[in-house]
């Protein structure tokens, strides 16, 4: 059952979602943007890298947030996961990456279906509450199995190899970064298809009306169910990647810490955008690192007083804000 | 047999207690305006600091050093919902996340710029200290005060919610908004002595968490997500529901230490989970 | 092959750029730690431990100006500390790595230094394997097994303790604290009655203290990390009864730090902890030093994180000394093996084999001094390598 938006009357519904997935110049210069680190700033390929993989993983809270309305607090929980599969079968032998890689994302996507059943019995406070529980649980599950994890000291031992055999993790993250940004390119198109498609219409149907879903046919919580696995599996790429780039698997990558900043770049940026989760990331990783660089022990004033002037003065987020200037423009 | 599970009872009955204080404002706010108040444990933080302050700077006693806490906390509270909280409540959930959020962080900075990182410690009187004895068993002394306290307070808050005018007010208010306000309440006006009350209950919590936690500028964040279960589990606007809630939680959290420490740390989350499968609003909630 | 190619390029002439940043006269030394989150303090008072030695010792050493870059993990971070390493090292163009005060901090470093041939100094981290991470480790701090494995023999040997229940933090650190203390313990002839671990972030110890108190064991080993959890599980056992003379209390040091003596008041008296440092031993350099952390910290003392940043420094120091300003990592480390020196925390040395510290154990009980609790050293056993290497 697939359902249209209410689309103007001069476009067929096709033409609608067809004029949605035009790529547009500002996208363009994003992208062309996200190289430009290999040759301006080559010492920045290591923070490059970890932005990468925070966009990567608030893409992922994007999809279900910003498409299906789903508010988490526990999807560090993927992310975690994601990044202990593919921690532990490179001390166990297998340091392959991009296999690695693809069964870290499918582990998690497993999971993250599993509870995808939990995930559509609730709403509002209880859904985001369900979703912090699990997250906690399989946090104190990795503690309790620190034969397994390396416990709170950390997963030891991780071999990985290089990449098709050829190229080695560098201490510089030229392998790293490009490696990070290629898989979030192919996620973002994934992304990118995913929301301008029906299913992605239907989504958004039951982010702004859940009960009037199933009356006019629509299966929400299969619907939900498939764009919460789909999410699941990209966060647990996130935490692959992150694994991988930098041979380490700690406990805080299950942590709430990580779950809270997940959503708030993403606010940050502004839901519901694709490009949100990409900006969020940027700003609140590169302003941490300044901000950092100036004093380590205050820099969450500037951060909380950062995110405290958005609400005001940008409500629908920073690129909420830009697409706002840039339609004034166009007027 | 019986008298340790009388012990493990009380004891957890306590720290269900603790975390009923600091809690039962946000259930009430929450319930009351649908404002996600995430700083409300910063409140909970600076009620504890006052303490601190006046008991090693002025040389209050610690009874003294309580209604301080609460008067410090509810004041700071309405100074920011009267010049800040009050322009986001038509501004959507995520907003408000992503403010609140804002304001832990840099209250956690403030607290370390004036603080310091290290671990605050207060003196207790000598009559809070040590347990006193009953049929045989040890309570610990200051286990009895807490629940003592708590349980004036829930008495306080459940005698004017049904008895007194404002009582009455929140309570229309909380029901239904639109309806109080055609009626001439001014919900507004209702929600920031409410707002005040709940930061205030909440600086009386961090004041009297000091001794069982502890103090330090990360309390801000470490007890939200305590505050945030007892206020799903019991459900939204509800004293009740926020006192059973916090009860059962504290309850069970040291009852599953006490009884299988191996699985310690898992207890809390279970419970939350399997009640809001259940019960997706809470045990006493409405919406 | 194209694209190895425009690597290989493109890195040279990054390589060029970091390198060009590096001035010659000056030695960086980028410190790692978690200035903010839950672990603040214990960055705070490293690092006031690190500015304490420059302060004293001047920051030049061997013609070259020291210059510390501060970065912030914000937490147990294994891929943060890691991150931070990579870019000090080709960002910044440090010399040392140095600071860790949490194990994985270490660990997300440790493949970094061992690559880029850095130093790494590790100035807190005791998790026994960290220095088996990489060969450019040297630790100045202390190690878990180190502390408690002495603990434990002395526990029966010399206490005459028989019988002793075990409670940790569930988490690295503790049970390290756990294995270490019950294998010097049960070697020598005690038994073990009964363990249990607490969640590392526990707020409230009333269930375990009282599994502890049914049991009516005749002494009680604890771990809990610095922070809250000393006074809260120390009011939580005295308040219970759990104290001695009633029931023997055996503990590492930060169980008996000033503020958790403060908060337990009068019942902490008789409790008995193992350490490496004791603030109050009476040593004109230890004296020295606490005077001067004092003076500059508004008052507040020195602990376990502040000495191991400040041996810290001093390691750094004497290898600059001793290879006359050459900053390569293989300079530093085989100048940093072998390493003795008088401490403010007593005699230490650097194992030359595993380049870890080989210090005095001091077993100290709480006692009452002109009217104040302070621990009181009662047994000293010198030169205690790690049991575990």
């Amino acid at each position: 059952m697939r359902v249209p938006e209410p689309a103007p009357k001069s476009l067929s519904p096709r033409d609608w979602m067809k004029r949605q997935s035009r790529w547009s110049v500002y996208e363009l210069i994003a992208w062309a943007a996200a190289i430009t680190p290999f040759f301006l700033f080559p010492t920045y390929l290591p923070l490059a890298n970890q932005i990468a993989i925070a966009a990567l993983f608030a893409l992922s809270v994007d999809l279900i947030l910003g498409y299906a309305g789903i508010v988490t607090l526990g999807h560090a929980m993927f992310f975690g996961l994601g990044a202990y599969f593919a921690g532990i079968i490179s001390v166990h032998g297998w340091g392959e990456p991009i296999t690695g890689l693809l069964m870290a994302g499918t582990f998690a996507g497993l999971v993250g279906f599993v509870s995808s059943f939990l995930i559509t019995r609730v709403q509002h406070l209880a859904l985001i509450m369900v979703t912090l529980g699990l997250g906690y649980l399989t946090l104190e599950l990795a503690n309790a199995m620190s034969w397994l994890t390396g416990g709170t000291d950390g997963l030891r031992g991780m071999n990985r190899w290089p990449i098709f055999d050829t190229f080695r993790f560098d201490l510089w993250g030229y392998t790293a970064y490009s490696y990070s940004l290629v898989v979030l390119f192919i996620c973002f198109l994934l992304s990118r298809r995913l929301v301008n498609s029906s299913f992605g219409l239907a989504l958004r149907g039951v982010r702004e009306n859940i009960k009037r879903m199933p009356a006019i046919g629509s299966d929400h919580k299969w619907h939900l169910r498939k764009i919460y696995t789909i999410s699941a599996a990209m966060a647990g790429l996130a935490g692959a990647l992150t694994a991988q780039t930098t041979n380490v698997v700690g406990m805080d990558a299950l942590s709430f810490q990580r779950s809270a900043d997940v959503v708030v770049m993403l606010i940050l940026g502004g839901t519901g955008r694709l490009y949100g989760a990409i900006l969020g990331a940027f700003i609140y990783f590169v302003a941490r690192d300044q901000l950092a660089g100036i004093n380590p022990q205050y820099w969450y004033f500037g951060i909380g007083v950062l995110l405290m002037l958005v609400v005001l003065f940008m409500p629908k987020g920073i690129l909420g804000f830009l697409a706002g200037l840039v339609e004034r423009r166009g007027k | 047999m019986i008298g340790q599970i009388a012990i493990v009872l009380f004891d957890g009955f306590a720290f269900g207690m603790l975390l009923f204080l600091l809690s039962v404002g946000l259930s009430v706010t929450l319930g009351l305006m649908g404002f996600i108040n995430l700083a409300h444990g910063a409140f909970g933080m600076l009620g504890g600091y006052v303490t601190v302050l006046v008991m090693r700077q002025l040389g209050l006693p610690f009874l003294a050093a309580l209604p301080l806490a609460f008067i410090a906390a509810a004041l700071a509270s309405v100074v920011l919902e009267r010049t800040l909280f009050r322009r986001l409540y038509k501004a959507g959930e995520l907003n408000q996340v992503l403010f609140t959020i804002g304001l832990v962080f840099v209250s956690i900075a403030l607290a370390t710029l004036l603080f310091g990182t290290v671990q605050q410690v207060i003196i207790l009187p000598s009559w809070l200290r040590g347990s006193v004895e009953f049929a045989g068993l040890n309570f610990t002394s200051y286990r009895v005060f807490l629940i003592v306290v708590a349980l004036i307070v829930t008495a306080v808050l459940v005698f004017g919610l049904e008895r007194t005018r404002l009582g009455a007010q929140i309570r229309a208010s909380v029901d239904n908004q639109r309806v109080a306000q055609g009626l001439g309440l001014n919900v507004e006006r209702v929600f920031a002595i409410t707002f005040a009350l709940g930061s205030g209950l909440a600086g009386l919590g961090g004041a009297l968490a000091i001794d069982i936690v502890g103090l330090s500028p990360s309390f801000a964040l470490h007890f939200l997500v305590y505050v945030l279960i007892v206020v799903s589990v019991g459900g939204l606007g509800s004293i009740t529901g926020s006192f059973v809630g916090a009860a059962l939680l504290g309850i069970g959290d040291v009852a599953g230490k006490y009884f299988l420490p191996e699985f310690g740390g898992f207890f809390i989350y279970l419970f939350l989970v399997a009640i809001l499968l259940v019960r997706p609003a809470g045990l006493f909630g409405k919406r | 092959m194209l694209g190895r190619t425009t690597a290989a390029i493109v890195l040279g002439l990054g390589m060029a750029w970091g390198s060009a940043a590096i001035a010659q006269d000056t030695v960086k030394v980028g410190v790692i730690l978690p200035y903010s989150g839950p672990f603040a303090d214990a960055a705070n008072q490293l690092q006031a431990g690190i500015d304490l030695y420059l302060a004293t010792h001047g920051n030049e050493v061997a013609g070259k100006t020291i210059e510390i870059i501060k970065r912030d993990t914000g937490g147990p971070a294994a891929d943060v500390a890691q991150r931070l390493a990579q870019e000090l090292v080709v960002r910044d163009g440090v010399d040392i790595l140095a600071g860790f005060a949490l194990t994985p901090e270490a660990l997300g470093a440790a493949p970094v230094a061992q690559e880029a041939q850095k130093l790494m100094v590790v100035m807190n981290a005791a998790t026994s394997v960290v220095t088996e991470q990489s060969d450019y480790i040297v630790r100045t701090s202390v190690t878990i097994p180190q502390l408690n494995y002495a603990l434990g023999q002395w526990a029966h040997e010399e206490a005459g303790i028989k019988e002793a229940y075990t409670l940790v933090s569930d988490y690295g650190p503790g049970h390290d604290a756990e294995s270490s203390f019950s294998r010097g313990f049960t070697e020598v002839g005690g038994t073990i009655l009964g363990s249990d671990r607490t969640p590392v972030d526990n707020p409230d110890f009333s269930a375990y203290v009282q599994r502890v108190r049914d049991a009516n064991p005749e002494a009680v080993y604890i771990f809990v990390p610095g922070g809250a959890q000393p006074a809260a599980i120390g009011r939580a056992l005295v308040d219970r009864g759990l104290a001695p003379p009633d029931t023997a209390i055996f503990a590492q040091g930060e169980l008996t730090h000033p503020e958790a003596l403060e908060s337990m008041g009068e019942d902490a008296r008789g409790i008995i902890t193992t350490f490496h440092y004791t603030l109050e031993r009476d040593d004109p350099l230890n004296n020295e030093y606490v005077a001067g952390y004092t003076a500059a910290n508004n008052g507040r003392e020195p602990d376990l994180f502040s000495i191991g940043g400040y041996d810290g420094m001093h390691l750094i120091f004497e290898t600059l000394k001793a290879t006359n300003g050459d900053t390569s990592g293989d300079a530093l480390v085989e100048a940093a093996k072998g390493m003795a020196w008088e401490s403010p925390r007593g005699p230490m040395s650097i194992d030359p084999e595993t380049r870890d510290v080989i210090q005095t154990v001091y077993i100290r009980e709480v006692q009452e001094v002109d009217g104040e609790l302070e621990n009181v050293i009662i047994h000293e056993i010198p030169e205690v390598k790690d049991p575990l290497h």
